[in-house]
């Protein structure tokens, strides 16, 4: 037991939480915290003989919630952000709604009103405890400095544990200025929510009999795979089966897309032939995916004669979207797939399925075309593929949302694991840069792409300044088509080419807006342009906003319309 | 387990804090069901409060809510109930202005025939208790519509399990 003010207390448990990096905006109600931080000024990188909390200021506490979700999914612990009460804490909500819908474990700290003034409309009080409630997996309101370390020690531990989630800790001034004894806990727990338990063997069993007894086997992995870190599992047992490998948008990158088992993304952008062969497996095991519209068009055109498995995390996605799992497996992705690779191991019969192989590498090469160096004229496709080839493979992508991440879906091959982060569930324009600068923060030794549309980039830019004033270096690609490209897309496609809206104009001039943060900006004409922007980005070390003017007419294809199945593709 | 739209019994075992009914409701909301009744209470343990709630819904919504229900850090455990597996009961208060006729011995005969109780009586107004499974409780407020019925509260239905009943018709709808 110490005596300490409630603002200690919370910088002292995320402390011990290992915490060494807070994006966040200071303001009336969080000035306590901000003034035990005030010891960490200055400091750049904490390391295990200097600890500390390094800050980063952000300019607008959305961006502060996807830098601290970039930096989650980049580093697989853990980002915390800190707000203030009101329309800081209302800011963060579009941040927890990125997060929550990608199960990507950010903690939210936000400063509130003095207690004695909850539920009295005090000047900057939003009830953000019931706001958030619908997009966190729990929310502390500590209302004694006794409870401060216990509410961050449980956010910490519910937000990185089963399916990770945000959880928002919201801490009343009185209750941050206040002194009072307090105890760090080693742990905390919850009766009704207890780590995952290890997979059920008896099931583990039916599902290996299922794989081994089939003659099209196939997995579908999803960001589960990714959140588990269960790559090399996954490859173990693909590579066992000879098993070809589809991944959803969010498990993209949970198999080497360059491996010959990879079939890349299946779904509404998913390659047209990966689409065309899912529904002729025979056996599917789903692994860390939720079904999701997007990954599946119609569902009930979703392989119809096809013997599903569905393991994942979250029981509550047994059967929510995809109703008749043959089987079903609660359980996390790294543990199932060792233990159903252990359980097929011994039952493989070589040589049994290398029709089915064979054709589902017809269909990679044709899934995947690499730039062919004749691509003169830009488009945001070849700009894609010849960043893919500039880029090491360590690198990491992240995107904004809109046609731009579709062919990041489409061209852009992942590698590495935790090398390309997208808001995937939400569809957040305006992700892509902040997430990229929480990307950095964590792996400050890869480069970091923000693949952006010109509509995305512009809602949240202003995070520049941050990356200029926080020494965050990244590099910043816009495809330039002068539109709201996605929505222009549909409008052609099914609104008869009434462009509603869509049209962006000139401004801003992308370049002179890089400039005026401090940053590099480059316009490029022509794809040699671009490969050498890209190579002065690379070498920078201030951040560099690539902008590739492309046709606004360049749609995103193959694409399944709008209430049709896997099958019903629109090629062009 | 049928498929069709039911009325189908939760019974939920909670923490008893602040915030916990929102999270609760909140889940009904945002999956937009609709809860025909909500009985909170304190439950047998210190700390602890038990939920009964009424949706109308089919199998596999309820399916959705039992296991969202689950995910609830608050919530400790969670059990379909019915008409069968379980003892539901609901207790109703409600007041009649009875004008002539019918007369008030009338009125006391039907009131006896449900085994209902007078809390409160007026010149004017008269209000009873009864409760019993809720069919009972809508049969007797249709019938109070002809006695000058002015007002009703419910409590909604609370319900636990029978411990004699079938092993296998519990935990299922």
């Amino acid at each position: 037991m110490s005596k300490m003010s409630g603002a200690k207390a919370a910088v002292e448990a995320l402390l011990r939480e290992d915490v060494d990096v807070i994006f966040g905006l200071p303001g009336g109600t969080n000035m306590p915290i901000y003034d035990v931080l005030y010891e960490f000024q200055g400091l750049q990188h904490p390391s295990s003989n200097e600890k500390g909390i390094r800050h980063i200021l952000a300019k607008h506490e959305q961006s502060a919630a996807h830098m601290a979700d970039g930096y989650a999914r980049a580093s697989g612990r853990a980002g915390v952000c800190l707000a203030t009460s009101g329309p800081g804490a209302t800011n963060l909500l579009t941040g927890l709604a990125t997060a929550y819908m990608d199960s990507s474990p950010v903690v939210a700290i936000t400063g509130q009103v003095p207690s004695r003034m909850i539920g009295t409309d005090a000047f900057q009080e939003a009830d953000i405890v019931g706001m958030a409630t619908s997009v966190t997996k729990y929310t502390f309101q500590p209302l004694s400095v006794k409870e401060v370390p216990h509410a961050i020690k449980a956010a910490f531990y519910l937000a990185t544990t089963r399916r990770p989630q945000p959880v928002l800790v919201d801490i009343p001034k009185d209750v941050q200025l206040g002194e009072g004894e307090v105890e760090f806990p080693e742990s905390v727990d919850f009766p009704n929510y207890r780590p995952l338990p290890d997979p059920d063997l008896t099931i583990v069993k039916t599902i290996a009999r299922m794989i081994l007894e089939a003659q099209r086997p196939m997995i579908l992995a999803g960001g589960g795979v990714k959140i588990a870190g269960a790559y090399r599992e996954l490859q173990a047992l693909a590579e066992l089966l000879v098993a070809p490998v589809v991944t959803s948008f969010m498990g993209k990158g949970a198999f080497p897309e360059n491996h010959p088992l990879s079939l890349g993304c299946a779904g509404m952008h998913g390659s047209e032939r990966t689409n065309h062969l899912l529904p002729e497996c025979d056996v599917l095991l789903v692994v860390g995916a939720r079904f999701s519209d997007r990954t599946t068009g119609k569902i009930e055109e979703f392989c119809p004669n096809t013997k599903v498995i569905h393991v994942d995390a979250d029981r509550a996605e047994i059967a929510k979207n995809y109703r008749l799992p043959v089987v079903s497996l609660v359980a996390d992705a790294k543990k199932a797939l060792m233990a159903i690779t252990r359980e097929v191991g011994a039952g493989i019969v070589s040589g049994q399925r290398e029709a089915w192989v064979e054709k589902g590498q017809e269909v990679l090469a044709v899934a995947v075309t690499e730039y062919d160096g004749n691509g003169s004229s830009l488009s945001g496709v070849e700009t894609i593929k010849m960043l893919r080839q500039i880029l090491p493979p360590k690198a990491i992508v992240t995107t904004e949302v809109g046609q731009h991440q579709m062919w990041c879906e489409q061209h852009f091959r992942v590698i590495e694991p935790r090398t390309f982060i997208s808001s995937g569930g939400l569809g957040t324009m305006g992700f892509g840069f902040p997430a990229a600068l929480g990307a950095k923060v964590a792996r400050p030794d890869v480069p970091v792409v923000d693949v952006a549309g010109d509509g995305s980039f512009l809602m949240t830019e202003n995070s520049l300044a941050t990356s200029m004033e926080e020494h965050v270096p990244v590099t910043v690609v816009i495809l330039n088509n002068r539109m709201l490209g996605m929505v222009a897309q549909w409008q052609r496609l099914f609104y008869n080419r009434r462009y509603s809206a869509v049209e962006l104009g000139k401004s801003p001039d992308f370049v002179k807006l890089a400039e005026a943060y401090g940053a590099e900006g480059i316009r490029v004409h022509s794809m040699r342009e671009f490969e050498m922007a890209m190579s002065k980005a690379l070498r920078n070390t201030v951040t560099t906003v690539i902008d590739v003017p492309i046709s606004p007419e360049e749609d995103v294809l193959p694409m399944i319309p709008p209430g049709a199945g896997l099958k019903g593709m629109m090629v062009g | 387990m049928s498929q069709d739209a039911q009325l189908r019994i939760v019974s939920a075992l909670v923490e008893h804090k602040p915030g916990v009914l929102f999270r609760l409701s909140n889940l009904f909301r945002r999956k937009s069901f609709n809860i025909e009744s909500i009985a909170v209470g304190p439950a047998e343990a210190e700390g602890l409060a038990r939920v009964t709630l009424t949706m109308f819904s089919t199998y596999d919504q309820a399916d959705q809510v039992m296991k969202n229900l689950e995910k609830l850090i608050d919530v400790r455990s969670v059990e379909p109930l019915d008409a069968k597996s379980a003892a539901v009961r609901e207790l109703a208060l409600v007041k009649l202005s009875p004008g002539a006729p019918p007369t008030r011995p009338e009125i006391m005969n039907y009131i006896e025939t449900f085994r209902g109780n007078v809390v409160d009586v007026s010149p004017e107004t008269l209000t009873v208790e009864v409760s019993g499974d809720p069919a009972k409780i809508n049969a007797f407020i249709n019938l109070a519509r002809n006695l000058g019925l002015t007002e009703v509260a419910r409590t909604g239905a609370v319900a636990l399990s029978r411990s004699m009943a079938q092993k296998e018709t519990q935990g299922k709808w």
